[in-house]
């Protein structure tokens, strides 16, 4: 059993179902990826995950226990970090206090917390004080990343980081999302950037319509021709 | 179903006033009747504006104001003397002041760079200077030719049924020149914009006594009925009167309201037909298209502002009438009365607890609303009466309750606008939306 | 030299003591409005009566104090009254919330829908008012009047205008800084103030972050009440509490708030100056400031009848909506 899984997910927002009975694993320490095509359901997945659409049917579990009925609120209390595609920083707060406030909900002293994210992402050191809104989009993800290890979380998801930056930058943030996964949590992250999210992943979910359609190592699956010519680009 | 209700609460809206007609007088019910359709009318305008294209206008006492001045500026008779002593200069000082916005703005376009904004200030501060070197002496000659009876330029002595038109432009004018400025931000920016222009306006037509003698009002306007002294003279209404065995007296000032009642109804009824017309019409359709989903709208490449500006400066017209009429209706212009409490914001409890989008619904909710208003001050007093009736009349809690008993009007008008909010947001008579089920499902699949 | 002296006393006395005064009274007041559009997203149009609410209940505990004869002399009884008239406007503030706001709040109605909402509780706060304390002017201030005088400015300076600097002009004056401190503290340094800012920011994220959005909306309410308290009774002593007045200070107070930047504190701050001095300085008459000066002009040189200074609020809003529609501190816009 994984730590985390969500088993046989089926559910929408209201209207048809979008997912339809897709399931998805990650243990601690190991990184995986969805991908596939456009309103495949990627980024719907990991948000049921998180609790952040009602499923009709399936359930959601984290270290053996059944979270399907918790809040997103409270996923982040039972030890789940979320990092939204768009809108995951506080554009008019300082670096440091985009971190605090990922701190929000501990009552402990999380100041070694936050020297470990700085060690994690030096630049981010540097501009403590600069408001986030200021940065660059690879400096933002930053910030949005170690808002999110606040917490501590033993999961991390990530929805396309990489959306709008440079291939650089997208290289460099794989290296830092891979130390993150070194510290022995679990990641999961939606990715539109397959082949190069695919390279780093330890498990590989390629989802249609809402299904699993293939699943397996990253390496495997950017072995897999069928993988490769319909949804790598050949 | 929907029509149904319509009749049967317009009916309970008729009882009610029969009703004040046999208990209390039919003096007072005509009465409370001409505000009632005066009320929807300017409900109506606002209607257009909110129901129509959801614009938020806060600055509807404004627009009542100007079409006020219309009334007295199309129906006194000019007088002479002061037009001799200052009406050129006026005239000259006004010429300055569009003159000076026209040079503003061309300095605008044709200067570029830096230098644009410091030339269009200095262009205005120039102008500002000019305007008023010719203005002042120009006012103290008006305001000094015969203060106690005049002074103040007159109108164009026209029968004052045209100033109700001349209001409506008037309004018009004005809410150009709000729209120019606030249309295309977001609808708070609109709403402080036209409570702003509303004070502008009101602080004008008070302080520049030239124009309608500010706050010393101006009384005596022409009337478009007959007149009830007259009537009692003349032999055809005596004979009528005894005819229908009705005292003279009663009998005339009855006549006289019935007559403004008709004059009232047939233009609430232009409007309405002109209104729901629009509704009706392509133009109608995309109005509501563009109030419903702005983004849709402008992507289908309508001009979502030039729409809003349309449907902002018809709107402020029929408010602009009401205007008129409600001073032709008092026989004076009595600046002083307006206040955004009685002449904006009640408006707005019209427009929603009757029904926003609906035309029937907002003219239904003048009446209603107004209704409350009038009848909520005797109710509030005979209620303190009641409550304080064990107490001794000179009792120092009983004259408090009793003095302050009126102001609970706003309370309840609060209470009924929060109310229907909540458990009746689409009014008494709601809005027709012929594919009300379907829509809302797009939207949330969406 | 003495007339320049003389001048810039005169200046002082009329325009710029006063602008100040009421610069600071709107200020606080635009950092209610501010708040609440901040976090509720919404223009709160009850605020005028809320200001009103507030001060009304700081001077009925006066009343009852002066009757008591509590004093603090020479300060004005109305200090000491003022947190039960805080007390009373964060108190109707809550209720209001919880029985008006927090049913739109939670099915994410319009902002629109909020503002109407805020029209009901503007009518029924406006009812309450003038209910219990009625339509008139009420006077409230006491204690000294003066920390000096005109007679006593022109005996320690010789110079012939005089500088009156009246008590609730320095009340207000060092009321607000301390409040202005205290907020600016709160809000960049504590752990809630920063939480608040948050979700302001990104509400989303606020509750991703674990934020309380009930928790935050109270405390907004508390802050924009306790506010809106202070700058009435400050008002209310500095000139005089009459209901209709406050009402009518709903358009410098949102102009303020605007001009400054939607939803920045110190933007507000920034426009309440803006707004006030612009008011003083167009409306005052210039004639024996410049005669100082050398100059022998007819008139009395006032730009505008103070009348209009409604008109100066309306079109400093017109000239920032239309130069630089984010307002100074580039706020929130569409």
């Amino acid at each position: 059993m994984s730590f985390l899984s969500g088993d046989d997910m089926t559910g929408g927002y209201g209207g048809p179902d979008i997912l339809n009975g897709c399931g998805i694993a990650v243990n601690k320490g190991e990184i995986a990826v969805i991908v596939g095509p456009n309103g495949a359901g990627k980024s719907t997945a990991m948000k049921a995950m998180f609790g952040m659409l009602p499923l009709r049917q399936g359930r959601v579990t984290l270290g053996g226990r059944d979270i399907t009925g918790l809040s997103p609120q409270d996923r982040v209390k039972a030890g789940m970090g979320f990092v939204p595609q768009t809108g995951n920083v506080f554009t008019t707060m300082s670096v440091q206090e985009n971190l605090e406030m990922g701190a929000y909900i501990r009552t402990d002293d999380f100041s070694d917390t936050m020297e470990q994210v700085f060690d994690l992402f030096p630049i981010l050191r540097q501009k403590r004080r600069q408001p986030a809104g200021e940065l660059s989009g690879g400096q933002r993800q930053q910030v949005a990343v170690g808002r999110a290890l606040m917490t501590r979380p033993a999961v991390l998801m990530l929805d396309e980081p990489t959306a709008g930056v440079s291939p650089i930058v997208m290289d460099e943030l794989f290296d830092r999302i891979l130390d993150v996964a070194a510290t022995g949590i679990a990641i999961l992250m939606v990715e539109q950037n397959a082949r190069q999210a695919l390279n780093i992943a330890d498990r590989g979910y390629v989802l249609v319509q809402g299904r699993n359609r293939f699943t397996d190592t990253g390496q495997a699956l950017l072995a897999n021709a069928e993988v490769r010519a319909s949804f790598l680009g050949g | 179903m929907s029509a149904g209700r319509a009749v049967l609460l317009y009916a309970l809206m008729a009882v009610l006033l029969v009703g004040v007609g046999l208990f209390q007088s039919w003096t007072l019910s005509l009465t409370i009747l001409h505000l009632c359709l005066i009320s929807a009318i300017m409900a109506l305008g606002v209607n257009i504006q909110w129901g129509y294209a959801g614009l938020f206008n806060v600055g509807i006492m404004g627009f009542t104001a100007l079409g006020g001045l219309a009334a007295v500026l199309t129906s006194m008779p000019p007088i002479h003397g002061a037009w001799e002593a200052g009406g050129i200069g006026i005239g000259v000082s006004l010429l300055a002041l569009v003159g000076t916005i026209a040079a503003a703005v061309f300095a605008g376009r044709t200067v570029k760079g830096r230098l644009r904004r410091p030339s269009m200030a200095a262009v205005i501060v120039a102008g500002f200077f000019l305007f008023r070197a010719v203005f002042d002496p120009a006012v103290e000659a008006i305001e000094a030719f015969n203060p106690a009876r005049t002074g103040y330029l007159g109108g164009i002595g026209l029968p004052v049924i045209f100033s109700w038109l001349v209001g409506g432009v008037l309004a018009a004018g004005a809410a150009w020149v709000v729209g120019r400025i606030a249309l295309g931000l977001r609808a708070d920016y609109l709403a402080i914009a036209t409570l702003g222009i509303a004070e502008i306006l009101l602080a004008v037509i008070k302080n520049e006594d030239w124009l309608s003698r500010g706050v010393k009002n101006v009384t005596g306007l022409p009337r478009p009925v007959p007149i009830e002294i007259e009537l009692q003279t003349a032999p055809w209404f005596v004979d009528l009167s005894a005819r229908i065995g009705a005292d003279v007296t009663t009998f005339s000032s009855i006549y006289v309201k019935v007559c403004y009642a008709l004059l009232l109804v047939a233009v609430l009824a232009i409007l309405m037909w002109l209104a729901e017309k629009a509704l009706k019409s392509p133009w109608g359709r995309m109005m509501r298209a563009i109030r419903d989903n702005r983004d849709a709208a402008a992507a289908m490449g309508k001009d979502v502002t030039g729409r809003h500006m349309q449907v902002f400066i018809l709107g402020s017209a029929v408010v602009g009438i009401a205007g008129a009429m409600l001073t032709t209706l008092d026989g004076q212009f009595t600046p002083g009365q307006y206040n955004p409490l009685r002449y904006t914001f009640l408006i707005w409890v019209m427009v929603i607890v009757g029904g926003s989008g609906n035309n029937w619904g907002a003219v239904l909710g003048g009446f209603l609303i107004w209704f409350v208003w009038v009848e909520a001050e005797p109710a509030g007093i005979w209620l303190m009466n009641l409550i304080t009736s064990g107490l001794p009349s000179d009792s120092i809690v009983r004259v408090r309750l009793l003095d302050a008993a009126p102001h609970m009007r706003l309370f309840l008008m609060g209470l009924i606008l929060l109310l229907v909010l909540r458990f009746a947001p689409h009014g008494l008579i709601p809005e027709r939306r012929a594919r009300a089920a379907g829509s809302g499902k797009a939207e949330a699949t969406a | 030299m003495t007339d320049i002296l003389n001048a810039l006393v005169l200046f002082a006395n009329f325009v710029l003591l006063p602008g100040i005064a009421y610069g600071a009274q709107l200020a606080l007041g635009a950092l209610g409005v501010t708040l609440i559009f901040g976090i509720l997203r919404f223009s709160n149009v009850a605020h005028g009566d809320l200001m009103a609410f507030g001060a009304m209940i700081t001077i009925l505990v006066t009343w009852w104090l002066q009757s008591a004869g509590i004093s603090i002399d020479p300060l004005p009884t109305a200090l000491l009254a003022l947190p039960v008239g805080i007390a009373g406007a964060v108190l109707i503030s809550l209720l209001t919330d919880r029985a008006v706001y927090r049913f739109y709040r939670r099915r994410k109605a319009p902002g629109i829908v909020l503002v109407m909402a805020s029209i009901g509780v503007m009518f029924m706060l406006n009812g309450i008012v003038r209910f219990v304390i009625g339509p008139n002017d009420q006077r409230f201030a006491d204690g000294a009047r003066f920390v000096v005088t005109v007679a006593d400015f022109k005996e320690m300076t010789g110079l012939a205008e005089g500088l009156a600097i009246r008590l609730p002009v320095v009340i207000t004056v060092v009321v607000a800084l301390v409040v202005v401190v205290w907020l600016w503290w709160f809000l960049q340094r504590t752990r809630t103030g920063k939480a608040m800012r948050a979700f302001s920011d990104n509400e989303d994220l606020a509750l991703l972050s674990g934020i309380s959005p009930e928790r935050v909306v109270a405390l907004t309410w508390i802050l924009a009440a306790a506010l809106a308290t202070i700058a009435g009774v400050l008002y209310g002593l500095d000139k005089s509490f009459r209901p209709f007045t406050y009402f009518q200070l709903l358009l410098p107070i949102f102009a303020a708030a605007i001009v400054g930047g939607i939803g920045q504190p110190f933007g507000a701050i920034a426009g309440g100056f803006v707004v006030a001095f612009s008011e003083v300085t167009v409306t005052y008459a210039y004639k024996r400031f410049l005669e100082y000066l050398g100059a022998q002009p007819e008139g009395l040189v006032q730009l505008l009848s103070v009348e209009y200074k409604f008109a100066v609020s309306f079109v400093i809003l017109v000239i920032v909506l239309l130069v630089k529609p984010t307002g100074i501190f580039r706020g929130r816009v569409l």
